[in-house]
């Protein structure tokens, strides 16, 4: 037996050089910008009517306006309270029934049919029903709302709560813990990730619906507003407030990105 | 060691059955097993798989019921889980939610101490498994071998009177398994704790124990083997080899 022992030689330093950079900005950026100068090149070029796809820096000037004479901000507010308070009756029926549901397989077995049926019920389909039931006012618009925002939470908080490790409990109850521990300490974190799959896929409904109950019997909402612009053909006005609405779900959905992540820095994948 | 814990720990099983219904057969895996484990002993039980090993770890743990029979801890019988027990598995069942020190401290804090206390008896413990430097990592951070010591610190930090352990080590690599084994042996020479560890590793099991009970699947009457080595146990001495011979040779290996 013979033992050698290697040494150590410094290894050569290599920095990160510019081109690097420069791809990793490209291959995460480089589509949008593409196509924004696209876009724009296009439109001002006329070879597509403008009078459909106006430049951008005209869309840009009329959402500018729309929110310097509080026009939109005041969309965008009532928007907002439609919206937002569907979007927390879900989360506060959906979160403690889901983990109810989850926990009591004979309340889940028994209401399982109805919220399959439910489900695969589209929101918009029962819409008029609503309005038959509350009138074309404001009720009906949250109403709907909050039926297609319900059950992606409903279901993830359900599916959660069942995927919980068994060995887990098992562990928390070896060392003496009760029902109420063991779904405080084990059941309820185990379900956050899941949970929060539902939220983020809710708040993409809630504006879906949004717009949808917007564009029918309303008189204000940035939903109204994109109908109301083509009616005028303001179209300029009609994709600022299109634009609005994308950046209203992107704006959604990094709110709850940043609370996620927040709330589960114990798991390393948060997407 | 005062006189009261050297008491204390006891374990009798009498006349404990237990059998499992495998599509509609009964299929027995305990026979009337009766064994008096002392205070403080460490006690290894072996045996191939199916042979009831782990159903018995489980009914001393609590978490089944046997058939007929009973267990008897320091006189009192065992109707379920108990603070004087606690279960390192084979897994660490670590809450990945949860720091080292407070997966270290969550059995005591199931048990009504305040988080401070809990805290501060925690991280006694997670110093003598050697991982004061990952007080605060998540479970995800930590190697395998790691996670297991926090499941270990986690079991002892509840003082328990009896140690049960599944196959602690058996999701381990070789290395790792093997400094956990001499890890393991001197932690119990520390603590005053009663061990029963369920292995399938005859090594392991000559390393830790007084004496190995050795069970089997064939309908054979087990057998129980004392271990009578000085501590700390050399794996290379001409007694262990011999030992692990005798042992191996129980079930036809050699």
């Amino acid at each position: 037996m013979s033992i050698e022992t290697l040494d150590r030689p410094a290894p050569p330093i290599r920095a990160v050089p510019m081109r690097e950079l420069a791809a990793r900005f490209l291959s995460r950026w480089g589509l949008v910008v593409g196509f924004v100068v696209l876009w724009q090149v296009v439109s001002r070029a006329g070879w597509v009517s403008p009078a459909v796809f106006p430049p951008l820096d005209k869309i840009a000037a009329a959402l500018w306006q729309g929110i310097a004479n509080g026009a939109l901000l005041d969309d965008i507010a009532i928007s907002l309270s439609r919206a937002g308070t569907a979007f927390l009756a879900a989360v506060a029926l959906g979160i403690p029934l889901g983990l109810a549901m989850g926990q009591l397989p004979a309340v889940e077995r028994a209401l399982d049919p109805l919220l399959q049926f439910f489900r695969q019920t589209s929101a918009l389909a029962l819409y008029p029903v609503f309005i038959l039931l509350l009138g074309l006012g404001e009720a009906s618009k949250v109403f709907v709302i909050f039926w297609a925002t319900l059950f992606p939470i409903l279901l993830a908080t359900i599916g959660g709560v069942k995927e919980v490790d068994r060995k887990l409990i098992e562990m928390a109850r070896s060392y003496g813990a009760n029902h109420l521990q063991v779904f405080r300490r084990v059941i309820l974190p185990a379900s956050v990730p899941a949970i929060f799959v539902g939220l983020r896929l809710s708040a993409t409904t809630a504006l879906l619906l949004l717009i949808a109950a917007e564009m029918i019997g309303a008189n204000k909402g940035v939903g109204f507003q994109v109908m109301n612009a083509q009616y005028n053909f303001q179209i300029p006005l009609m994709f600022a407030a299109i634009f609005l609405l994308a950046f209203l779900g992107l704006a959604a959905n990094g709110v709850l990105v940043v609370l996620q992540r927040r709330l589960c820095r114990w798991s390393a994948s948060d997407r | 060691m005062s006189t009261i814990t050297d008491t204390r720990g006891q374990v009798a099983l009498r006349h404990l059955s237990k059998s499992y219904n495998l599509n509609g057969q009964t299929l027995p895996v305990l026979r009337s097993l009766s064994l008096d484990i002392r205070p403080n002993e460490a006690l290894a039980i072996v045996g191939p798989s199916g042979c009831g090993k782990t159903t018995l770890l489980r009914l001393l743990a609590g978490l089944e019921k046997a058939d007929s029979g009973q267990i008897l801890i320091d006189g009192i019988p065992v109707t379920g889980v108990g603070t004087e027990r606690a279960v390192i598995y084979q897994e660490p069942r670590l809450l990945p939610w949860l720091t080292v020190l407070q997966n270290v401290a969550f059995g005591l804090e199931l048990r009504g101490l305040s988080r401070a206390q809990a805290q501060e008896r925690a991280g006694r413990y997670i110093r003598l498994v050697g991982l004061e430097d990952f007080r605060n990592a998540w479970p995800r951070q930590l190697s395998g071998g790691m996670a297991q010591r926090v499941g270990i610190a986690r079991a002892l930090t509840v003082q328990p009177e009896i140690l049960l352990l599944d196959e602690p080590f058996g999701a381990l690599d070789a290395m790792t398994k093997l400094s956990m084994q001499e890890e393991l042996a001197r932690i119990w020479g520390e603590e005053a704790v009663t061990m029963v560890l369920v292995t399938h590793d005859l090594e392991e099991a000559i390393l830790l124990a007084d004496r190995v009970l050795v069970l089997t699947n064939d309908g054979t009457p087990p057998s129980l083997v004392t271990v009578d080595l000085p501590r700390p146990r050399d794996r290379n001495s001409a007694d262990f080899v011999a030992m692990r011979r005798m042992l191996m040779g129980k079930f036809g290996l050699h």
